[in-house]
């Protein structure tokens, strides 16, 4: 749920990566930590096990600049991926605006993929939400292996398996080199955006971002 | 959910009057998504967005536990440190008032004003105007 604080001028909104195990759903938030000058971001937040797997969530508050004389807050969210999770991942996603689904291009990781498309889609109806409704796109990450001869799938397949019925826009990405990173993070940010505001605010107008990192 | 100036300055005008004077040194008002929605005191020192997305989180894994017992959820949390201690209640359904405070304030003191300001909150939060 987006909070409009008429009093300071600001709109936050939540924005959640979500994605199996090991796609790089932090890999995305720390190249952005990294890339944003101060001024636009706020402290990097992150709950991790030893083995640097994240244990609740990590967190990273950005400032995308004004919309209509409105400070546009962003808060990124991710997910643990791994499976046994599950009831953490639908805590992060309570009140979220948007979504990144990150899926591992390698294909070895296919079913895993699937598995936490089905996994979001759930848990989303237990707060009364289709994944249609929600400003969504994907990222078909690690698409740099391909030099390395690691067996990948193609972005058709990626496309075949997830984004065959939502017909959402996706990018490929090597997060890890940020390439793809903040393509995603722009798009995903004018949907939510966008959202929020038809939602919240204007019924017609469209909204421009002015400044900001993006 | 929208918040007009006219409604902070009543929210905030409750944490001042009812919490910061019996030695509450900050308050926030959040969300259980981990939105501030108002906050009040001494604060320039703590990450109010880091604390609202923790507590919230740490509200919902709580709650997580308490069905594992037959409970709904715990309605109030209490952290006890050398030096402040923090006290979180449910406020509603969607909204946890956050209390941080030294050991000179009784805790049965924070306790009976935090439950006295939950319904005149909720009564602001839950007026049409959102």
């Amino acid at each position: 749920m987006a909070l409009i604080d008429l009093h300071k001028r600001e709109i936050h909104c939540k924005i959640v990566y979500y994605g199996p195990g090991r796609c790089g759903k932090t890999t995305n938030l720390f190249y952005i930590y990294n890339a944003v000058s101060e001024k636009y971001r706020g402290k990097l937040l992150t709950i991790e096990t030893k083995g640097d797997r994240t244990l609740f969530f990590d967190l990273l508050p950005i400032n995308l600049g004004k919309i209509h004389g409105l400070d546009i807050r962003i808060q990124l969210y991710t997910v643990p991926g791994q499976a046994h999770y599950r009831a953490t991942r639908k805590l992060v996603l309570k009140g979220v605006d948007g979504i990144v689904f990150v899926a591992d291009s390698l294909r070895k990781r296919r079913e895993k993929n699937i598995e936490s498309l089905l996994d979001l889609r759930n848990n989303l109806r237990e707060y009364n939400l289709e994944l249609e409704e929600v400003p969504l796109v994907f990222q078909y990450n690690k698409r740099d292996l391909v030099s390395a001869n690691i067996p990948l799938l193609t972005i058709e397949e990626l496309e075949n398996d997830l984004n065959k019925e939502l017909r959402v826009p996706y990018f490929e990405a090597a997060a890890v080199k940020g390439i793809g990173v903040f393509e995603t993070l722009r798009e995903i940010s004018k949907r939510t955006v966008k959202y929020v505001a038809r939602k919240y605010i204007f019924s017609q107008n469209s909204a421009k971002a002015q400044g900001g990192i993006l | 959910m929208v918040l007009t100036e006219e409604k902070i300055r009543q929210l905030q005008g409750v944490l001042e009057n009812q919490l910061l004077t019996i030695g509450v040194s900050l308050a926030i008002l959040i969300d259980e998504a981990g939105n501030v929605i108002v906050s009040s005191g001494n604060g320039t020192n703590v990450d109010t967005t880091s604390l609202a997305a923790l507590a919230a989180a740490n509200f919902g894994a709580t709650a997580q536990i308490a069905k594992l017992l037959g409970e709904e959820d715990f309605s109030i949390l209490y952290h006890k440190g050398k030096r402040d201690n923090i006290h979180f209640s449910k406020i509603g359904k969607e909204f946890i008032l956050v209390t941080i405070f030294g050991d000179e304030t009784p805790l049965g003191l924070v306790r009976l004003r935090v439950s006295q300001v939950s319904q005149e909150l909720l009564n602001l939060l839950a007026e049409d105007d959102f």
